[in-house]
């Protein structure tokens, strides 16, 4: 049915000729799974890829792509396609029955490369990365569907089905990013427990050519005249296509939902009789809110949606997905080429559990309020909306999806010295800023992340670089435009740190703030760069 | 910040009248409502967390 999309065709992968030995396996090349293992083969890991389909991700599915993303994107050389193609935005608009009640901005400040949002169908992304993947070395199987898993001590046995036949590939380490639905996980009997939500939603993909009078905004209604008691999203997409998300209530027979005859006379209702348009892409939806106990099992990994699930309100399962992603490429790299421990890896659990947690609060808190469930649940939410036109006070608690923020790896063990008060704290993905590489606009974060890097507010040192642990790059950038320093010319790159003149910043291979420094210190750095690495001095002197 | 509980109304008799005069000609639907805007006006005044934990434990012990 889509008309502004034909899936791309992979060629099936030949099978190999004999049981294989490979050293990092990933399950499913879905968003994830690619970006996953887009990150490793940059890092110089060498990764096979397995999924039982031959193609991109069919309908629109995760549109909404989150500032943090769009710098992991950034990162890995894709974020300049995602600006090119995607809608950007960042203003929420929500309406009660039939006038505005809220408005929000997501991005209220200037000087970052990249916006709040960006919309995107799911298959450019994906598309891209595996283009990506294919010119990083990345060894994609389409068509290889993996039939069986025996975990191992030193990695997991796979029976891998392929449309020339069966083969066992035997994987050291096995990245589990095969969807909600996860093969891996439920063979492995990995309970996937939390909550179920009793409703259905209708996403209506349509085409509408020429001005449909919405501005490229999120907006958001509680209870309009054309959907009377429930909800409906709007959003805008590339190639002239709009996803509303229609609420529908638990009784809903979802084959009969989706049924044209069905769905044209809802979004008629909602743009007017007098605008033409032509359904895209149909899908209702349940949704549900848990997640593994764990998402390191051993030398299997779960990531993205086979490790948690959360409601579509708020963009926090694609956006978390892209996140373990960037967390734990790094992590692996690392430990495969001996730089660091493999505890190094647990630090995925600490670090993404607690962000997944926030997740799952935040969209099931959002789940609450837009459809409350019992009589008193209601009148407080339709309580809040009527307050709402009136009075700024109850506004901030209009809750119609809060949408995905960077997680904030706060408390992790990896994290060193906050060396002074305020700003970019240790834990937190580095704030971007403008700057000026040689007279010509640059942005700070193009300049951190891959590696270990050193950021310096001051001119360039010579004598510092070749004082740095092994690995860790020294960045230089003052306010005055010295050779061989990027210029904040803004001074917005110290300020978002709140920086001392002279302080140092060392950032992850994630682009997260690991610890801060007055001055920066040769000895206090490497202890530092360590403790980011869970011991590897100490592992590696063993 | 702990729950006052103490009886703090010069006039308690006329509370109670303003709050029934309130609700005066609304059904029940609309009188949940109005309730629960008014618990809301106020939860916001007092803007405590703590305190309107400690208000809403005393509310369902009560009952």
């Amino acid at each position: 049915m889509p008309a502004t999309y034909a899936n791309p065709r992979y060629a099936p992968a030949p099978i190999p000729a004999a049981e294989e030995r490979r050293q990092v396996v990933v399950g499913g090349a879905g968003l994830v799974g690619l970006t996953l293992a887009l990150d490793l083969a940059q890092q110089g890991v060498q990764v096979v890829v397995l999924d039982d389909d031959d193609t991109v991700s069919f309908g629109s599915r995760a549109i909404c792509f989150a500032k943090r993303t769009l710098e992991i994107y950034g990162r890995l050389g894709l974020g300049a396609r995602f600006l090119e193609k995607g809608i950007t935005w960042k203003t929420g608009r929500v309406f009660h029955r039939d006038r505005e009640a809220y408005a929000f901005d997501l991005l209220p400040e200037e000087g970052h490369e990249y916006p709040a949002f960006v919309n995107l169908q799911q298959y450019y992304a994906e598309e891209w990365l595996v283009e990506a993947c294919r010119a990083a070395g990345v060894e994609l199987r389409w068509k290889h569907r993996i039939g069986a898993v025996t975990p191992r001590a030193d990695g997991a046995t796979l029976a891998v089905e392929a449309p020339d036949g069966s083969y066992v590939l035997h994987a050291d380490w096995l990245l589990a990013c095969d969807g909600a639905r996860s093969f891996i996980r439920d063979s492995m009997g990995l309970p996937f427990t939390g909550q179920v939500f009793r409703d259905r939603f209708l996403i209506a993909d349509v085409v509408i050519k020429g001005d449909v009078g919405f501005p490229t905004e999120r907006w958001f209604w509680f209870d309009p005249p054309f959907h009377p008691g429930q909800s409906v999203l709007l959003h805008k997409q590339p190639d002239d296509v709009w996803r509303i998300d229609f609420q529908l209530g638990w009784d809903a027979d979802p084959e009969e939902e989706k049924r044209p005859e069905r769905v044209i006379p809802r979004v008629r209702a909602m743009l007017g009789e007098q605008v033409p348009f032509e359904l895209e892409w149909v899908s209702v939806y349940t949704f549900r809110c848990r997640r593994l106990e764990r998402f390191r099992h051993g030398r299997v990994i779960f990531a993205g949606d086979a490790a948690h699930q959360v409601s579509p309100f708020g963009a926090r399962g694609g956006n978390a997905g892209v996140q373990d992603a960037d967390n734990f490429a790094w992590k692996l790299a690392f430990v495969l080429q001996g730089r660091a421990p493999e505890a190094l890896l647990d630090s995925y659990d600490a670090e993404r559990i607690p962000a997944t947690d926030e997740n799952i609060l935040n969209s099931t808190r959002s789940t609450e309020f837009i459809t409350p469930k019992g009589e008193a649940a209601r009148a407080y939410r339709d309580a809040v909306l009527e307050l709402a036109a009136r009075h700024a006070f109850a506004r901030p608690v209009v809750n119609s999806g809060r949408l995905s923020r960077p997680s904030t790896y706060t408390g992790s063990v990896l994290n060193g010295p906050e060396g002074w008060a305020g700003g970019a704290l240790p834990g937190t993905p580095a704030p971007d800023a403008p700057v000026l590489r040689e007279g010509a606009p640059d942005w700070l974060l193009r300049h951190l992340g891959g590696a270990f890097s050193l950021l310096v507010f001051g001119p360039p040192e010579p004598s510092l670089p070749g004082a740095l642990p092994r690995g860790v790059r020294a960045v230089f950038v003052d306010d005055a435009g010295t050779p061989g320093a990027l210029w904040d010319h803004a001074g917005l790159a110290r300020a978002r740190f709140a920086a001392p003149a002279g302080g140092a910043v060392l950032i992850r291979p994630d682009q997260h703030v690991a610890a801060r420094f007055a001055t920066p210190d040769p000895a206090a750095i490497a202890a530092a760069h360590d403790r980011a690495l869970a011991g590897a001095s100490m592992e590696i002197a063993r | 910040m702990t729950l006052d509980t103490r009886p703090r109304l010069a006039d308690p008799d006329a509370l109670f009248a303003l709050l029934v005069e309130a609700h005066r000609g609304l059904d029940a639907e609309a009188s949940r409502r109005l309730d629960a805007r008014l618990v809301l006006v106020l939860a916001n005044h007092i803007g405590d967390m703590d305190t309107l934990r400690q208000a809403i434990a005393l509310a369902r012990e009560a009952g």
